[in-house]
């Protein structure tokens, strides 16, 4: 082969990472305030899109149900943290809640395969959202906020606040930016091992033939079931971050399909569909788009659907597909080679 | 007692316009494996239909379904050949994303022409009349011919499936796809048919769902669940599975917003929910898959 050695490449891939993830962690002590609520968007949605992009492009589960767990994990962190809860544990067992309430709907979804798998979720999440809604102790229907006395007193903010000499507010902000970059190198992380594991090639194993690797040994709904769990755990997490950053919560607006699984959706499909590289493309992508055309309200969104159709029919793999073919460029290598 | 009996009745006519709703849905799964998540939003588009035509020709909504019906065919036949046949094939994610993806166009282009208001669709003296039944109960014109309509469309279609040529071509494509195209069947062209006559029921479907209630933009993804509820509750492969699976659906509804009017939707999931549990392949399954 004629190209530069994609080992060289990988390791320079490597430095600029770690170099930016240098730069993105000391930015708030020189960022505006708003760069750091755009860049919280932007992780918190590409951490969204992980967690997806594992259901669909690895185990072959597409669902359009995500939004339960964003919505079961934000609604945690309220219940939890109106309890007396520290905000930053509550995150955690936002997460944990998310999970345990998805063995369950995990286990009555399964019974539907591909297409129906996927409205299944959907009706999980409803029914999620009619359940939530009927809490009047959470505010119902119509839902409540989140006092400062509860989003102020996080750990470590007094900490933030007298370290950088920063007023409350750009503290806070400086707080859930850091929790957002945290939890998306975490996520990133962890899909990457995960993928790498004997439980990965399994995974791939079964996207390529579901018989065949049952015929070896793979226990297809165990590992499905795994991955769902693990989904809903993370994503639970980052509703419960996202809510923390809103303060404000209704049933209609935590288990919202377009805001927590279409634009999931779109960042996936437009970035490149079961890679890791794809969803950061696509999340990019998504803050340009929204930051340039969201004013334009209805028409934004059909541009963007159109967008994700035409990438579908025209370039499956997406933006990241078409540059990883073109370019032979792999930035989280997971494919396994022979040696020679 | 009797109003309990007027709670079934009043669940069962509306379990018609789901079963409606659920037969496009059936059909074209059926025939394609495909699912269509677009389904609800077309219908609400076909409403729109109806309400622009019977508005801008002047004419009755019901001489204005009656052009509809076959527009919403040719709609169909269109979307089939020139997109969703080519996201056909062994994976099921591209067509899954690609009818999200128009399902989302099709909402926000129909929030963009119409605004999010209310609208309904007007069938004169039909409007508001009803029959009284020994004066218990009395149920509504338009649900009872919605419910009639169902029975009618099934009917129709089972016709078309097993008393015609191109019923056997469209069994053939749906028991073995490439063994019927070996037989001369052009299954591109038959693909095609099929989601125009789904459109069809569709605007059918569209017609009673705006002469009996409200509409808007945004209610499509409730009907494609109610739909989709439908079709697994009948059990895949049967459209009298399909009634019925909308039956219970809309009898489950009637009887939660009888206890409690903010149940109504959650008892309809809940009904979906218990039969996955019990019997996964639903209540009449025909197919394996």
């Amino acid at each position: 082969m004629q190209i530069a050695d994609p080992a060289i490449a990988r390791k320079l891939a490597a430095g600029i990472a770690v170099a930016l993830l240098g730069v993105l962690i000391v930015l708030p002590l020189f960022a505006s305030r708003a760069l750091l609520q755009d860049l919280f968007f932007v992780f918190t949605m590409l951490a969204l899109a992980q967690y997806w992009n594992l259901l669909a492009g690895y185990a072959g589960l597409v669902s359009i149900g995500q939004q339960a767990f964003v919505g079961l994990g934000a609604y945690t962190l309220f219940a939890t943290t109106i309890a007396g809860l520290d905000p930053l544990p509550a995150i955690l067992i936002a997460g944990a809640v998310a999970a345990v309430l998805a063995l369950p709907t995990g286990f009555v979804l399964f019974r539907l395969r591909g297409a129906y798998f996927a409205i299944g979720s959907w009706v999980a999440a409803e029914i999620f959202r009619l359940l939530l809604a009927q809490m009047k102790q959470l505010g119902g229907g119509t839902g409540m906020s989140l006092g400062p006395e509860i989003t102020n007193s996080m750990a470590g903010l007094d900490f933030i606040k007298s370290a950088f000499d920063m007023r409350i507010s750009a503290a806070r902000d400086t707080a859930l930016y850091w929790l957002a970059l945290c939890l998306v190198v975490t996520t990133l992380t962890a899909v990457y091992l995960l993928l790498r594991s004997r439980q990965g090639l399994a995974l791939a194993a079964i996207r390529d033939s579901e018989p065949a690797a049952e015929s070896v040994g793979v226990d297809s709904v165990r590992t499905k079931l795994l991955v769902y769990v693990l989904a809903a755990f993370g994503t639970g997490m980052v509703g419960a971050l996202i809510y923390l950053q809103k303060a404000r919560i209704s049933p209609d607006a935590a288990f919202s399909v377009l805001d927590w699984t279409a634009y999931v959706i779109f960042i996936v499909i437009i970035g490149g569909i079961g890679t890791i590289e794809g969803p950061i493309i696509g999340a990019i992508i998504l803050y340009i788009l929204q930051d340039q055309l969201a004013a334009l309200g209805p028409w934004y969104l059909m541009a963007l659907g159109t967008l994700a159709v035409i990438v579908m029919l025209v370039a499956p793999k997406g933006l990241w597909g078409v540059l990883s073919e073109r370019f032979d460029i792999q930035l989280f290598p997971l494919r396994r080679q022979f040696r020679q | 007692m009797l109003a309990w009996l007027d709670t079934l009745l009043q669940g069962t006519l509306l379990g018609g316009l789901y079963a409606l709703y659920a037969t496009g849905l059936s059909l074209i799964f059926g025939i394609m494996r495909l699912v269509n998540l677009a389904h609800g939003d077309l219908i609400v588009f076909a409403a729109f239909m109806i309400l622009v035509l019977s508005q801008a020709l002047g004419i009755d909504s019901i001489i204005a379904f009656a052009i509809a019906v076959p527009l919403m065919f040719a709609i169909g036949y269109g979307l089939q050949a020139i997109l969703l046949n080519r996201t056909l094939g062994a994976d099921a994610l591209p067509p899954l994303l690609v009818t999200f993806g128009l399902s989302i166009i099709v909402q926000n282009g129909l929030l963009e022409t119409f605004s999010a208001d209310s609208r309904r669709l007007h069938v004169g003296t039909l409007d508001a009349s009803s029959i009284s039944l020994g004066g218990f109960a009395a149920v509504g014109v338009m649900p009872l011919l919605g419910l009639l309509a169902a029975v009618v469309v099934i009917i129709a279609l089972n016709q078309l499936f097993y008393r015609t040529g191109l019923g056997r071509a469209l069994r053939a494509t749906s028991d073995d796809a490439e063994t019927a195209q070996l037989m001369g069947i052009n299954n591109a062209h038959i693909y095609a048919l099929a989601m125009g006559l789904a459109m069809a029921v569709g605007a059918v479907a569209a017609f009673f769902l705006g002469a009996r209630a409200n509409f808007d933009p945004t209610i499509g993804p409730a009907r494609l669940i109610y739909a989709f509820e439908a079709v697994i509750i009948g059990g895949l492969g049967s459209l009298w599975g399909t009634l019925a699976g909308g039956i219970v659906v809309g009898v489950a509804q009637a009887i939660g917003a009888r206890i409690n009017p903010e149940w109504q939707i959650l008892a309809g999931h809940i009904a979906f929910l218990a039969i996955l549990i019990i019997r996964p392949r639903g209540l009449f399954p025909r197919m394996a898959d």
